[in-house]
């Protein structure tokens, strides 16, 4: 760690993970919810327990995100913060808003737009967080080196905190809240998110390769250029049915059918850049992280939600149990995965300490893998009856929900594995040790090289 | 990638054509936004009490169970043409009795089926958010869902 104010990611990390965990603990509540539906239902009914988990998920995401920023900004611009005092105090509202909010849903006072449910002084302690941020880094930025990975950072943080402007929006026409909810919500993670996230793989890439600078920055301008070009004309594949005009069926079907090129080329783009590499980087769980997250986001976010994006499919699929099989394997590979990634290569040395712990960190990404494709699995053939039964055939909705109760089960079982994962890798960043377990062995000489 | 394609050019074509983006989609929202207001939800005024309805419906995050129009959560059922499936979309005092009926009934307690919430709802609130799915229903979503079952 070159800058001292590179520390205050330390605390936004350590308060994402703790919301980490909240949000899978949620997640297996409501997945054992599926399976015996009487749990908690009359003391913390499901719509409760979904906000806390879906909520949860968002901010941490984003404090993860922040966290990235204040961490890889310094070392870009070279030059320290422009202050540290106000990346606390936003962190500090940030938090206190959180759980503030995860209070109120829990005494039942919240909105009921989804995700956004936040109540209004909360979404006032966002906005105000928000422009904090963007004043703080910015500054840095404008005062020192300017990079291609700070410049697509810079543009997508800033272009999430305006969108968050649609979060007050809510018109009284459901057709137009509907439209309107999804300037948040789809602009957010298939646009401005994907910047934010192609910036961080970028510099991970720079940090854990070693490939030329000039080499990363040309990838990515090219993967955020096919990010904006298709997500936001892809915005049209949530426009089919909710009352906008039917010409979106062709610009959504066609657009979303392109956002599966940044995903591609994020993996692509990860891959050769490890095979370009000349730097044996110490951090391997760092490196998994990173391509995993390429890998699962392609799958997930890219295979996935091609595999229900077309209009004459998404007829008959909307709504069912495949879009959450896309929604859990899509956020877990782009954004999970990613920001666990920079969580693993910056906690050491945060912390001052070698990358050890890679053995229980590295189990931990198998795990969480392992359990959420088996999810995803699990997920999509349950839809694929639901659709079939439901759509098709046109049968009764919790009859066809009774015929799904073994994916349920298997559901929670993949989840159950995906919760010991992430309270693995906690563990493994958290608790620190003074050595490594293992000792290290002789360096083997790679042939070529 | 080819030599022709440097850093700058990249750079340069990212911008450019994300503002191109840009600008075609809001004009196709600004367009979006009128269809909505006058064709697409025009079947049915939207008074106060469909407002309030939405309200009501905002306030206990039904959002978080259902889906409307296939958008929320997937543990209870579609309830954008609920009041086509009931057989009261023409008719509010019916659709308003049914959807109370329901509604008082819950939490149903049988063993191992999905429970619904008992909520605190007055007459005034329930006859709004009746409306409130009955105005939903008659919105021209192009056809979707395929059929009554939602």
């Amino acid at each position: 760690m070159k800058y001292q104010s590179q520390s205050v990611a330390k605390a936004y990390f350590y308060c994402a993970m703790a919301l980490f965990g909240i949000q899978v603990l949620g997640g297996l509540l409501a997945g054992w919810i599926y399976v015996s539906p009487n749990t908690l239902s009359e003391i913390v009914p499901f719509n409760v327990i979904r906000m806390i988990h879906t909520n949860a998920l968002i901010v941490w995401l984003l404090l993860g995100f922040f966290g990235a920023a204040y961490f890889l900004v310094p070392e870009e611009s070279e030059r320290e913060l422009f202050s540290v005092k106000l990346a606390y105090l936003q962190l500090i509202i940030l938090m206190v808003g959180t759980l503030g909010a995860v209070g109120s849903y829990l005494v039942g006072i919240h909105g009921g737009r989804e995700f956004l449910e936040q109540p209004l002084w909360v979404k006032f302690g966002i906005l105000v967080a928000a422009v904090i941020f963007l004043f703080n880094i910015s500054m840095t930025v404008l005062a020192g080196r300017k990079t291609a990975i700070t410049n697509v950072l810079l543009m997508g943080l800033w272009l999430l905190c305006l969108l968050w402007v649609f979060a007050f929006i809510n018109p009284e026409n459901l057709s137009l809240d509907k439209m309107y909810w999804w300037m948040v919500v789809h602009l957010w993670v298939e646009a401005t998110w994907e910047l934010v996230m192609a910036a961080i793989l970028g510099y991970l890439m720079l940090k854990l390769t070693g490939v030329d600078r000039e080499v990363v920055e040309k990838w990515l301008y090219v993967i955020v250029a096919t990010a904006l070009f298709s997500g936001i004309l892809g915005t049209g594949h949530h426009f089919y049915w909710i009352g906008t005009p039917g010409y979106w069926q062709w610009i959504g079907s066609i657009f979303s059918t392109f956002e599966v090129i940044p995903f591609f080329l994020m993996m692509s783009f990860a891959f050769v850049m490890v095979w370009k590499g000349r730097k044996n980087h110490p951090n391997k769980a760092a490196l998994l992280w990173s391509l995993g997250s390429s890998t699962v986001a392609f799958f997930g976010a890219g295979v996935w939600g091609f595999l229900h994006t077309l209009h004459g499919v998404n007829f008959y699929s909307h709504g069912t149990q495949i879009t959450a099989a896309h929604g859990h394997l899509a956020f877990y590979g782009a954004y999970v995965a990613l920001n666990l990634a920079v969580f693993t290569y910056a906690m050491p040395m945060l912390r001052g300490r070698d990358p050890y712990n890679q053995v229980l960190n590295m189990a931990s990404f198998w795990l969480m893998t392992g359990g959420m494709t088996f999810m995803t699995f699990v997920l999509t053939f349950a839809g694929t009856i639901q659709t079939h039964m439901q759509r098709v055939l046109g049968e009764n909705y919790m009859e066809v929900q009774d015929s799904l109760s073994l994916f349920y089960l298997m559901r929670f079982g993949a989840g159950a594995a995906v919760v010991i994962g992430a309270l693995l890798f906690i563990y493994s960043l958290v608790v620190a040790r003074k050595r490594e377990v293992i000792q290290p062995g002789p360096a083997q000489a790679v042939a070529g090289e | 990638m080819a030599e022709i394609l440097t850093k700058t050019r990249a750079r340069n074509i990212f911008y450019g054509g994300s503002i191109f983006f840009v600008v075609v989609f809001i004009a196709l929202t600004a367009q979006s936004h009128r269809h909505i207001v006058k064709t697409s939800t025009a079947g049915m005024p939207l008074t106060e009490q469909v407002a309030l309805g939405k309200h009501v419906w905002e306030k206990n995050s039904c959002i978080n169970c259902h889906t409307l129009h296939g958008e929320g959560a997937y543990f209870a059922p579609e309830i954008g043409n609920v009041m086509t499936r009931w057989g009261v979309a023409d008719d509010p005092e019916t659709a308003y009795e049914i959807l109370d009926g329901w509604m008082q009934a819950q939490p149903s307690g049988i063993e191992g089926r999905r429970q619904m919430p008992h909520f605190e709802i007055t007459e005034e609130e329930m006859r709004a958010l009746s409306e409130f799915l009955r105005w939903a229903d008659q919105t021209d979503t192009q056809g979707w869902p395929p059929n009554d079952a939602g």
